[in-house]
């Protein structure tokens, strides 16, 4: 079966006809499959939905338990027959919960690999390299000169920064789902022990991370409780980006703004957002990455999504290998 | 270098001085030399290197990778020199494993030939990691641009060793980097260097503004007046044969003035005020001396259309004669005769202005002789020569500043307090013909409001915001709606670079004008009038 039968783009999202499923579709769809909670992933409204157990949880946290018509969990590395075509879930290494999809029918094999990356990241299963004729990347950083370093030397960076500046509150811009859990269990991993602060918007998804076994600490809300206004002078807060700009971020004393985002690897990036102390964390695959994971499947085929989809693409063309870009619409980078 | 590269990433992304002066201090205590002088050198700009062209580190980086990749890439970045320092390709490990410091990278660049510089700069970035390759290559290109002056530099040190920044500036020209011995020093583990080089700068006194009920409590007689000259303070020193001219902060501006600089054949040190124009004919207004100012060479047509001359005003030192312990009015006699013996085309002395109480210094201050005077200074007749800011001998007595009725167009969000607040305001004066005005952008001021009224604006700001860009809020500003700022300033320039054709010095909010209606804020023509005044 020629590999464009069994997977193409339709203005839902990525289609199989013989099974007759989506595959993170941005509309509602009657079965879709989603690879990973980041809502442009993961839209509620279907009637169906396969994700797996923790996917599936973070959904409900999200958009209210009813999201979706019915759903089914799907365990990593069991196999499911979809009207004859043969699904299975793998893990991906993006955020809590996140897999590729791996589709396979008649001797054909695709891999929908969704979001992931390489980095060892000690709050989601690491990704597995999968052999298949056809691998779906992403290419949110799909330039050369996205080089994410070590996350732990990114951290030790903001830890310093502490210790210069203890008159000031360091406020790190993490987004709610997967990055700020990551970079709290950072923490953490290089032994910062006292609290740390959250914004409302991070409540629920944390605690449910704390609820699977990913140890954060203690975490405190980053409220001036009623009367009694608390100092932040040397407190770490860790809130969603666009809450910095907002007059929420009015309580800290000098705040420091921070930001844990793949993007801040260029300058000019931190320089127009007004980020002092930018940290290079990214949950999404580096250029490296990227280019290592497509040899490793030994895929004849690469389709690239969004992102930089022409620099990937004119690596594999220069490697030899056939590759296109996909054209999905729908997705922006919510994840970093 | 990863020091090095570390403390220039978070210079430029910090913007309060304090924050860069923690740096600063910070990298001295940490790092031992001679890196640590290195990168002061290369913060001050006198470490020498010889230049690698943008041209030569293209060509450096596509033939390492593909010349298409390579496109996408700095089509994406904007910078090439730090496109370059993303996308250079890993080394072998063997090469990766010892990372160069700032000394080792300074040795090698400077021992290159221009025949073998691009090799010694790849192999110095295959060695290094991503964020010490960008520093190597703001080394060799020239201009870190990390927001830090030399000024800045010499406080860091100052608040390092303790000490006052005036000891520093005093040494400064006669130091070579690395700097050892200014370190050993600061951290208290050798004598302070001596002075051994000649021509060397002499930290300069400065004046305090009058303020409110001030002048009352002086006597007019303790007090010689002189005007106050819009042009910038320079210290020109003869000594040895060595000629140098300073800036107020100490630092050699001989070359943009080589023809100032020709005239010191005197042995002495003198302070005074760099304008342009024949001190005998016509003294040239601030916008002529601009014609002068932030140039890499200046041309001799240039230099024949806008000759420099110093107006002098006091004398630190006659011959071998150091006078600044003499009271001002004996300084005085010495600075007139010594000036008598100078081109008088290059150098003239600045006239007392007399007066014999304050009601009268007012009435001139308030309408000076000249454009280019920005008001009256006041020295006590009995005060020494002394360094920095004493408050008391010196005062500066300031013309009232311009006003003009603007219209806020645009906010951008501040800084470390003000993060969450849109504090930096870009405001228009309305231009083109009745019925049909447009704003058009005049300045930008970020001070001058209290916090209460920044609180008012920033709400004014999120309440009336058409667009966003970034960090950036365009603002409802048109005939029928729009906030009116008075914005006080120094003076104006022309510009080419702006669209009004006009730059304001030291603009500042100085009012809100909530009950003024936007239609009836100033028009460009009002500030164009000054301009030609």
């Amino acid at each position: 079966m020629r590999a464009s039968d069994l997977l193409h783009p339709r203005p839902e999202g990525l289609y199989c006809p013989p099974g007759d499923f989506f595959i993170d579709p941005v509309r509602p769809v009657n079965r879709a499959l989603i690879t990973h909670g980041h809502s442009d992933h993961a839209r509620s409204g279907h009637r169906s939905v396969m994700a797996t157990q923790q996917t599936l949880d973070i959904m409900g946290l999200r958009h209210g338990e009813g999201f979706a018509g019915t759903t089914q969990a799907a365990v990593l590395g069991e196999t499911i027959t979809l009207d004859g075509v043969t699904v299975s879930f793998h893990p991906a290494g993006h955020v809590l919960g996140s897999a590729q999809i791996k589709v396979a029918h008649q001797g054909t094999c695709i891999v929908a690999s969704g979001d992931y990356k390489r980095q060892k990241d000690a709050t989601c299963e690491p990704f597995e390299p999968l052999k298949c004729d056809v691998f779906i990347t992403e290419a949110t950083f799909g330039l050369p000169v996205f080089r994410h370093p070590p996350d732990t030397e990114e951290i030790a960076r903001l830890l310093k920064s502490t210790e210069q500046f203890p008159e000031r509150t360091h406020l790190v811009g993490a987004y709610a789902l997967g990055k700020a859990q990551r970079v709290m269990r950072l923490l953490r991993d290089a032994g910062y022990e006292k609290p740390i602060y959250i914004h409302g918007a991070l409540a629920k998804l944390s605690e449910y991370y704390q609820s699977q076994d990913i140890d954060l600490g203690t975490l405190e809300p980053a409220t001036v409780e009623s009367g009694a206004k608390r100092d932040f002078a040397g407190a770490i807060v860790v809130g969603p980006p666009s809450a910095f700009a907002d007059r929420w971020a009015r309580r800290f004393p000098d705040p420091m703004s921070c930001f844990a985002s793949g993007w801040m690897r260029i300058r000019q990036r931190a320089k127009q957002g007004g980020v002092e102390l930018p940290l290079i964390i990214s949950d999404h695959s580096d250029w490296d990455e990227l280019i290592a994971t497509i040899k490793e499947t030994g895929a004849e085929e690469i389709w690239v999504t969004h992102g930089r989809e022409e620099a990937l693409v004119r690596w594999c063309e220069l490697e030899g290998i056939a590759a296109k870009p996909l054209h999905l619409v729908g997705y922006e980078d919510e994840g970093d | 270098m990863n020091r090095f590269a570390e403390l220039l990433d978070r210079l430029v992304l910090t913007p309060s001085r304090n924050g860069k002066l923690t740096l600063l201090t910070d990298y001295f205590r940490g790092v031992e030399d001679p890196d640590r002088g290195l990168a002061l050198a290369a913060i001050t700009g006198d470490l020498s290197i010889a230049a690698v062209k943008p041209a030569m580190l293209r060509t450096l980086v596509v033939e390492r990778m593909d010349p298409v990749l390579f496109g996408y890439s700095y089509d994406y970045v904007g910078d090439l020199a730090e496109t370059v320092s993303l996308v250079w390709p890993q080394a072998p490990v063997d090469i990766a494993n010892h990372e160069p410091t700032l000394a080792e990278v300074v040795a090698k660049l400077q021992a290159a030939s221009r025949s073998d510089g691009p090799q010694v700069l790849a192999r110095l970035l295959d060695s290094a990691s991503t964020s010490a390759r960008f520093a190597i290559i703001k080394l060799v290109t020239g201009g870190l641009r990390i927001g830090v002056s030399a000024r800045l530099a010499k406080q860091a040190l100052a608040d390092f060793g303790k000490v006052d920044i005036a000891e520093i500036e005093e040494l400064w020209h006669g130091l070579t980097p690395p700097y050892t011995a200014l370190f050993a020093w600061l951290e208290g583990k050798a004598e302070k260097p001596r002075k051994t080089a000649l021509a060397l700068f002499r930290p300069v006194m400065l004046s305090n503004a009058v303020g409110d009920g001030d002048l009352e409590k002086l006597d007019p007689a303790d007090y010689a007046a002189e005007w106050k000259w819009d042009g910038i303070r320079v210290q020109a020193v003869c000594e040895g044969g060595i000629r140098r001219l300073y800036s107020r902060t100490g630092d050699d501006v001989s070359g943009a003035f080589p023809d100032l600089a020709e005239a010191m054949d005197f042995s002495g040190a003198l302070d005074g005020e760099l304008l342009v124009g024949d001190p005998r004919q016509a003294t040239g207004t601030f916008s002529d001396l601009q014609q002068r100012l932030n140039r890499k060479s200046v041309s001799p047509k240039i230099q024949q259309q806008y000759p420099a001359f110093m107006r002098c005003y006091d004398a630190l030192q006659i011959g071998d004669e150091d006078v600044r312990g003499l009271p001002f009015r004996e300084r005085r006699g010495r600075l007139e005769a010594f000036v008598r013996t100078l081109d008088p085309s290059r150098f003239d002395l600045s006239p007392l202005v007399e007066f014999t109480n304050w009601q009268a210094l007012e009435e001139l201050r308030r309408k000076p002789l000249h454009p280019v005077i920005e008001g009256v200074m006041l020295k006590r007749w009995d005060s020494p020569y002394v360094a920095g800011r004493p408050k008391g001998p010196w005062f500066k007595w300031k013309r009232d500043p311009h006003t003009v009725d603007a219209v806020l167009m645009y906010a951008q969000r501040g800084h470390g307090k003000r993060s969450s607040f849109y504090s930096d305001y870009t405001f228009g004066v309305w231009s083109g013909p009745e019925g049909s005005e447009e704003l058009v952008p005049v300045g930008k001021a970020y001070f001058g409001f209290t916090d209460e009224e920044l609180r008012q604006i920033d709400k004014y700001v999120r309440d009336n915001t058409i667009e966003r860009f970034g960090p950036v809020r365009s603002v409802r500003a048109d005939r029928r709606q729009g906030l009116v700022l008075e914005v006080a300033f120094e003076g104006l320039n022309r510009s080419t670079r702006h669209k009004s054709g006009v730059a304001m010095r030291f603009p500042r909010i100085s009012r809100l004008r909530w009950d003024k209606p936007a239609a009836e804020a100033d028009r460009i023509e009002t500030l164009q009038a000054l301009l030609d005044s």
